[in-house]
């Protein structure tokens, strides 16, 4: 034992004979976390918001989120002399006369945008693969809280600089607010201590984006790290995994050493980003004056959906009894983010009540097994997507040379048309390769090579599959859910059912998600079908040899190479040939 | 793989490994790969698996400590230079990288250096990880997540003696009252949000936030200046086709009195001048001069300034959200999200000449708001 290890033995004795914590050491230090590669997606996100944190911390030291006018003295010559706030001031300060200045502010924003983008795609992983059903539904609503906190996160920081940019954006946050009924204008003089910009408002918003948001996601990704401990991790479906175990590599050594070494890789990545490429580059946007603006403004890419939902949105506004309700800018940048958010919120409990399901799943669903929620998810990335493509139309009309107002209406139509157009597609491919899995697993795969038979029919050799694939196909066996039968009116007894109308629902629910699924062969099935294509793949084994040997000097008569009785089967034929022989 | 297998047994499967190797003859100690059983193991599972080369060659697995070491080794040097960069080169020195373009050469350098050696730990780590620390795949099981049923019987024991204890069923009043107190108690914290804005500016006395949105500093008589140079304006000054940004003349008083830029955002106007026979409409009889025709600049949408201004058609376009105004119409919107016009400023010229406001807006500019009617 070295030194350190004693020294190290000591401290594990001090805390254990206050805390205990050898017992809890003892049963985790070899815990086991399954292994894929989109597990560590949520990994990037928890890693690239350790690297905001930290130089978080380090910007504090030199920003000031003053909008009191200075006039600028600092080495960036095109600005020189000129009135500005201090909040942009600070900020050129630390990206011009601060050393590593530059870097840690570009890591700070190159690290935001990641952490948003791994939560994102983080959260298609969890969608698709069914991972948030029961017991994980709790986890997946503090995911989204998360995902909504990281846009705040963005936004306020983005709107810290106060340059031409970031002011434009909170005069449009400061729009929104204003459309707010009934409260909006009141809220808004609240917010922004008066009229916009005013003095205070910068200092609020510097509290939020440093203490009211950073503390929110700290207190909830210690939750759902928490959770995720306690309920362990979900895995997919494959060799010696069951519902029932985990299977994978254990904390000490192994994953340890490689979730803790992925930290050190994004920490390292989003570094040389920062020095090497560009990322809000303030000084060229110049310091913001409620009058100036500059055409192609685009916000940091989390916020494009919302902002293309603003500009695509028709101009829809009604004054009555002497109000005003401003639907144009309240349904794309309240009521649809609101029923977004909602809906995703609540997407696990819709969905098991709609299929009735209320096993513990550990096991993950491959997308294809699950074609509704996969069709719902590709359904909502493709109208995000079209909101986003919205939010970039002025630029999309300059690069393609369109028409703006083209585009719009094509986004207009197409946010209506397009999603459920995706949802049938990415069902019916979903269904395509179920069905392609049943044939798998039933005929073995197809191994590419390609026979002639003596009677002239050219047939491809079915090979068994392996082990791997195959516990992996057979999954859906287990995971396999059918539709709800229908309610009955009146029971046996002809006593009216009062919950026939939800039922009714719950029903068609329920086949909307199963009715069109591909069922999956029995294990019988699977088994005679293996077993049918392992002695195929033997008979034809020396055929090989054969043809080498015999057939290449066979004269070619002009007609097929089989006796009467054809048609025949590949195995009939080989028979056939071989007692010829 | 059977679940006791070793590596030593899966080198005697390969077909590599020389026989010596197999039965552990051979193997350098310091590299020797662990048992998979023992104090502290988990069972393996039950996975087809293929030994690595390191497991099975004592040459490949060093080759991967010496390319680990180097990795660390790297690492630490990075450290060093990162150092050299922040006190060698200064912070404005520029380079020029091809692919780049002219970047600071101090970020450049500390970026690299610094990303590079963390990025090197991380590299090392997995890769020893992937390498060096076993390969094989182990087995817990899961355990129940939902309370055996006597636990849960004692949990609504305890709940229940408490609520009888504490006579929070029997006691109703008294109850009804502590979720009265309870509810209350918040109000002071909603309360002490009223405060967040006072209207204290002299200029706005008494004046609502919805009276304070629907003024701005224009009054008939105040003189237009430029935006930027602050000169007032003739009207020959602007030629047809031409547009001028344009403030109120006592815009920098006013922002000198509020060290604000409120002012600024609201009374901000653009000036355009077409020939006389193109106005179609005006929000105004005659409130233009000589085909000048005075706009806010403050989008009617969410309050963007707009300044991008087609002369031919006489359109002007927001660059936020592409709403569209006609202001040879009216100021009316003719595509886009905005809903209400761009609200004119009627305008004249003063006795020497100079293009003046006749008044102030008729109607609030920016965005709407719920008062607004």
């Amino acid at each position: 034992m070295s030194t350190t290890e004693k020294v190290g033995a000591e401290a594990g004795t001090f805390v254990d004979q206050r805390l205990g914590s050898n017992k809890w050491l003892g049963k985790n230090l070899k815990k086991v976390f399954p292994d894929h590669w989109s597990f560590m997606l949520g990994e990037i996100a928890l890693y690239s918001f350790m690297v905001v944190l930290i130089t978080g911390v380090f910007l504090t030291l030199f920003y000031k989120p003053s909008l009191v006018e200075v006039v600028y003295e600092g080495s960036y010559v095109p600005l020189k002399g000129i009135y500005m706030t201090e909040a942009y001031a600070t900020t050129l300060d630390i990206s011009f006369d601060v050393r590593g200045g530059l870097l840690i502010r570009q890591m700070h924003h190159w690290s935001a945008l990641i952490f948003v983008a791994a939560i994102s795609v983080h959260l298609f992983r969890v969608f698709f693969t069914g991972a948030f059903r029961k017991p994980r539904e709790m986890n997946w609503v503090i995911g989204v809280g998360l995902l909504v906190l990281a846009l705040g996160a963005g936004f306020s920081g983005y709107s810290l600089p106060d340059d031409l940019l970031s002011g434009t954006g909170l005069q449009i946050a400061r729009g929104i607010a204003q459309a707010i009924p009934i409260i909006g204008t009141w809220a808004a003089f609240l917010l922004f201590d008066g009229q916009f910009p005013g003095v205070d408002f910068m200092s609020r918003l510097y509290m939020v984006h440093i203490l009211l948001i950073p503390g929110l996601i700290i207190a909830l990704i210690t939750v759902h790290l928490m959770m995720v401990w306690y309920q362990k991790h979900t895995q997919f479906p494959g060799q010696g995994r069951t519902n029932e175990n985990v299977v994978g590599y254990p904390l000490l050594p192994v994953y340890m050493a490689k979730a803790g070494g992925f930290f050190f890789i994004v920490f390292g990545i989003i570094t040389m980003l920062s020095g090497l490429v560009n990322i809000n580059p303030v000084w060229i946007f110049g310091p913001y004056t409620p009058d100036q603006v500059t055409a192609g403004t685009q916000p940091d890419w989390y916020i494009g959906w919302l902002d293309g939902a603003l500009r695509v949105m028709p101009n829809w506004e009604t004054v009555a009894f002497g109000f005003t309700v401003s639907w144009n800018i309240l349904i794309p940048a309240v009521i649809i983010p609101g029923i977004i958010f909602t809906a995703m919120a609540f997407y696990p409990f819709l969905e098991a009540w709609a299929t009735g399901d209320k096993r513990e799943h550990h096991l993950l669903d491959r997308p294809r097994n699950a074609p509704v929620r996969t069709g719902i998810g590709v359904m909502s990335i493709v109208f995000y997507g079209l909101l986003w493509l919205g939010g970039g139309n002025d630029l999309v009309a300059t690069t393609f040379n369109l028409s703006i107002n083209a585009i719009t209406w094509f986004l207009r139509i197409g946010l209506f048309v397009l999603p459920p157009l995706a949802f049938i597609i990415t069902k019916r491919t979903c269904l395509s390769l179920q069905r392609r899995d049943r044939e798998k697993l039933l005929h073995g795969y197809e191994s590419g090579r390609v026979l002639r038979l003596p009677h002239g029919e050219f047939v491809e050799v079915h090979e068994p599959l392996g082990n791997k694939e195959k516990a992996i196909l057979m999954a859906k066996l287990d995971s396999e859910q059918t539709p709800i039968a229908l309610p009955q009116k009146t029971d046996a007894n002809g006593v009216k059912n009062k919950r026939y109308r939800i039922e009714m629902l719950r029903a068609r629910l329920s086949g909307f998600y199963f009715a069109d699924t591909i069922a999956p062969p029995t294990l019988e099935e699977i088994e005679a079908g293996q077993a049918h294509v392992a002695h195929e793949a033997a008979l034809e084994a020396p055929l090989h040899e054969y043809e080498e040997t015999h057939y290449v000097n066979v004269p070619f008569h002009g007609g097929v190479l089989h006796e009467e009785g054809a048609p025949m089967t590949n195995a009939e034929a080989l028979e056939v040939t071989r007692h010829k022989d | 793989m059977s679940s006791d297998l070793t590596p030593s047994d899966s080198a005697a499967t390969g077909d590599g490994p020389s026989a010596e190797l197999a039965h552990g003859g051979v193997r350098d100690d310091r590299l020797a790969r662990p048992e998979y059983s023992g104090p502290g193991a988990l069972p393996l599972a039950a996975i087809d698996h293929t030994p690595r080369r390191s497991d099975l060659y004592p040459k490949a697995a060093r080759r991967v400590e010496r390319q680990i070491t180097l990795m660390f080794l790297l690492s630490m040097l990075m450290a060093v230079l990162f150092v050299i960069g922040y006190v060698a080169i200064d912070v404005g020195a520029e380079i020029y990288i091809p692919v780049l373009g002219t970047v600071g050469y101090q970020n450049l350098v500390l970026g690299v250096t610094f990303g590079l050696g963390v990025f090197l730990i991380g590299a090392g780590a997995i890769q020893w990880a992937k390498k060096l620390m076993p390969d094989v795949e182990v087995v817990q099981d899961r355990h129940r997540l939902q309370s055996d049923p006597a636990e849960t019987v004692k949990a609504h024991d305890q709940y229940e003696r408490g609520k009888e204890e504490s006579g929070f069923a029997a006691y109703r009043i008294m109850r009804r009252t502590l979720i009265g107190a309870l509810a209350l108690f918040p109000i002071p914290l909603v309360v002490l949000v009223r405060d967040m804005w006072v209207n204290d500016d002299p200029a706005l006395a008494g004046m609502s936030p919805a009276e304070i949105l629907s003024e701005t500093a224009w009054t008939g008589g105040l003189r237009i200046v430029i935006d930027g140079s602050l000169a007032p304006l003739r009207p020959e000054d602007i030629p047809v086709g031409g547009l001028v940004s344009g403030l109120p003349e006592n815009i920098m008083e006013i922002q000198e009195e509020t060290h604000t830029l409120n002012e600024r955002g609201k009374s901000a106007i653009i000036l355009v001048r077409m020939d006389p026979g193109d106005i179609r409409a005006q929000q105004g009889a005659d409130w233009d001069y000589q085909g000048i025709l005075a706009y806010s600049k403050i989008c009617t949408h969410v309050g963007c300034p707009i300044a991008l201004y087609e002369h031919r058609t006489h359109h002007l376009l927001c660059p936020c959200h592409q709403s569209t105004f006609d202001l040879a119409d009216a100021g009316n919107v003719i595509f886009g999200p905005a809903a209400r016009r761009m609200p004119q400023l009627p305008i004249t010229v003063d006795e020497e000449g100079f293009l003046v406001a006749a008044s102030d807006f008729a109607e609030p500019v920016g965005a709407s708001f719920w008062e607004r009617g």
